[in-house]
């Protein structure tokens, strides 16, 4: 049998974010605006998992992020694991929570809503959580999980 | 993170600015809406009140709907104020392209209110978010237009005398028709029971059924429009099927026909039954229910004029003796 390596370096101090769905991994990325970041970030996709097939994930050194911050990739990864890691110790781990509000997250999918022809912020109101239904505080349509787009 | 924080800071500053406009039928309780039918009330006892002397009212169609604008100008002119606004977009700077935004606040400086109707939907929920004088939504797309819902209200208790244990038939157009999605919404309140007559094609959406069943409110769901269903109805709320609906137009001839009420239709009827219609129609309502007393729709239209008077006052906090 293969001896079983670690695919990624394991982190010192920082954030791991674990069981991203491989389709979300990038849009994670963007929605945490990552690229901005100018400590070291390892991204890894299509990797095996139990729970999901592939899986990504993605270890960000030397940051933590406000709970509002990190629940937003929820709406994309619902059941992203976040891990805090001190001195190579996971001092904390959670499952993401979508916040009850989106605000100016995701796009709304009514092309004659006001939001998509005016320059303002997107609001939305989670209706259901599993599966995801939000509700547009603002044309009042839904948007399935499925048909998320993210602004 | 500063971003979010900045957003939470901007939604509270918006909520306390502006209480007081009128959105959505949703945005009223039980109590308010009897209230505000009281309030049209007395306005239909006495239209002509000077309650607003001083007060400038700016009616903005973004899209031309003369009905409701002419209604609302009436309900202000009765109650005294001056009326500034435009009745389409194209004669208003929004044709050289300016944001609703910049348009809302402009207007926000010369008026005490804001009427507006637009194409876009939700264009009414953002206005009254950045407005520092209230918004009434006179239509906003094919999403809300809570004054039509009112004044349905007023003549549904008018004419019966009470909004609760009513039978209430909708026919036509119930997949697309804002009237009807409304009213369904602001009954909840009255245990009534709903017949939904429609073609296939039209029939009532998912999400309304289900908000019937969340709040046990009783409804029936058939494609058959005639006696059997009429004779057990209290309203019957009539709308238009629309040509542009239909894929087919086939298909949109015979269902045209189909639920098409006539006088011979309703020899069965309660006495006391009412036809409404939240006009224009087209073919839907045969010219000869007219000169039936069951035929309510004018005087329906009238007393858009009173509703309005009440939610005027309602947004400029008037107390009406």
């Amino acid at each position: 049998m293969k001896k079983k390596e670690l695919a990624v370096a394991a982190l010192e101090n920082g954030t791991v974010i674990d069981h991203i769905p491989s389709s979300s991994l990038f849009k994670v990325v963007n929605l945490l605006q990552l690229e901005k970041l100018t400590g070291s970030v390892t991204i890894g996709n299509n990797l095996d998992s139990n729970r999901l097939g592939k899986k990504g994930i993605i270890k960000i050194a030397d940051v933590e992020f406000p709970e509002d911050v990190i629940n937003r990739i929820a709406v994309i990864a619902p059941h992203a694991v976040i891990n805090i890691i001190h001195d190579y110790e996971v001092v904390k781990k959670h499952e993401v929570q979508l916040p009850d509000e989106l605000n100016n997250i995701v796009r709304c999918n009514n092309p004659k809503c006001i939001s998509n022809n005016e320059p303002m912020p997107t609001r939305f109101h989670v209706e259901n959580r599993d599966p995801i239904v939000l509700r547009c505080h603002h044309c009042e349509r839904t948007v399935a999980q499925s048909e998320i787009q993210l602004k | 993170m500063s971003s979010v924080r900045r957003g939470l800071h901007v939604n509270l500053k918006l909520i306390k600015m502006n209480t007081r406009s009128l959105v959505s039928i949703s945005d009223l309780s039980k109590q308010e809406i009897t209230h505000l039918l009281d309030v049209a009330s007395k306005f239909d006892h006495n239209p002509n009140q000077r309650l607003l002397e001083g007060r400038v009212v700016a009616t903005l169609f973004f899209e031309p709907s003369t009905r409701t604008r002419l209604s609302f100008e009436t309900a202000a002119n009765r109650l005294g104020a001056r009326v500034i606004g435009f009745s389409d977009a194209s004669t208003s700077s929004q044709a050289k392209g300016e944001t609703l935004k910049d348009t809302i606040m402009m207007v926000s400086n010369y008026a005490d209110l804001i009427v507006m109707r637009h194409p876009l939907e939700g264009a009414a929920r953002y206005a009254s978010e950045i407005s520092p004088v209230p918004i009434i939504n006179a239509g906003d797309g094919a999403n809300q237009h809570p004054t039509q819902t009112m004044l349905d209200l007023y003549t549904i208790r008018q004419t019966q005398g009470t909004l609760e244990n009513l039978n209430i038939t909708m026919v036509g157009d119930l997949k697309y028709g804002r009237t009807v999605h409304s009213l369904l919404e602001a009954m909840q309140f009255f245990n009534p029971t709903f017949n939904f007559v429609a073609c296939k094609e039209l029939q009532m959406p998912e999400q309304y059924k289900q908000f019937c069943r969340e709040r046990g409110l009783a409804y029936h769901e058939t494609t058959d429009f005639g006696p059997d269903i009429i004779n057990q109805t209290d309203i019957l709320y009539m709308t238009r099927v629309q040509r542009e609906r239909f894929s087919d137009l086939m298909e949109y001839e015979r269902v045209k026909n189909v639920y098409t009420l006539t006088a011979s239709m309703l020899q069965g009827a309660k006495p006391t039954m009412r036809v409404l219609h939240p006009l224009p129609r087209v073919t839907e309502i045969a010219q000869d229910v007219d000169d039936t007393p069951w035929a309510y729709y004018f005087e329906q239209a009238r007393n858009g004029l009173y509703a309005r008077q009440a939610l005027i006052c309602r947004a400029l906090d008037i107390q009406v003796p």
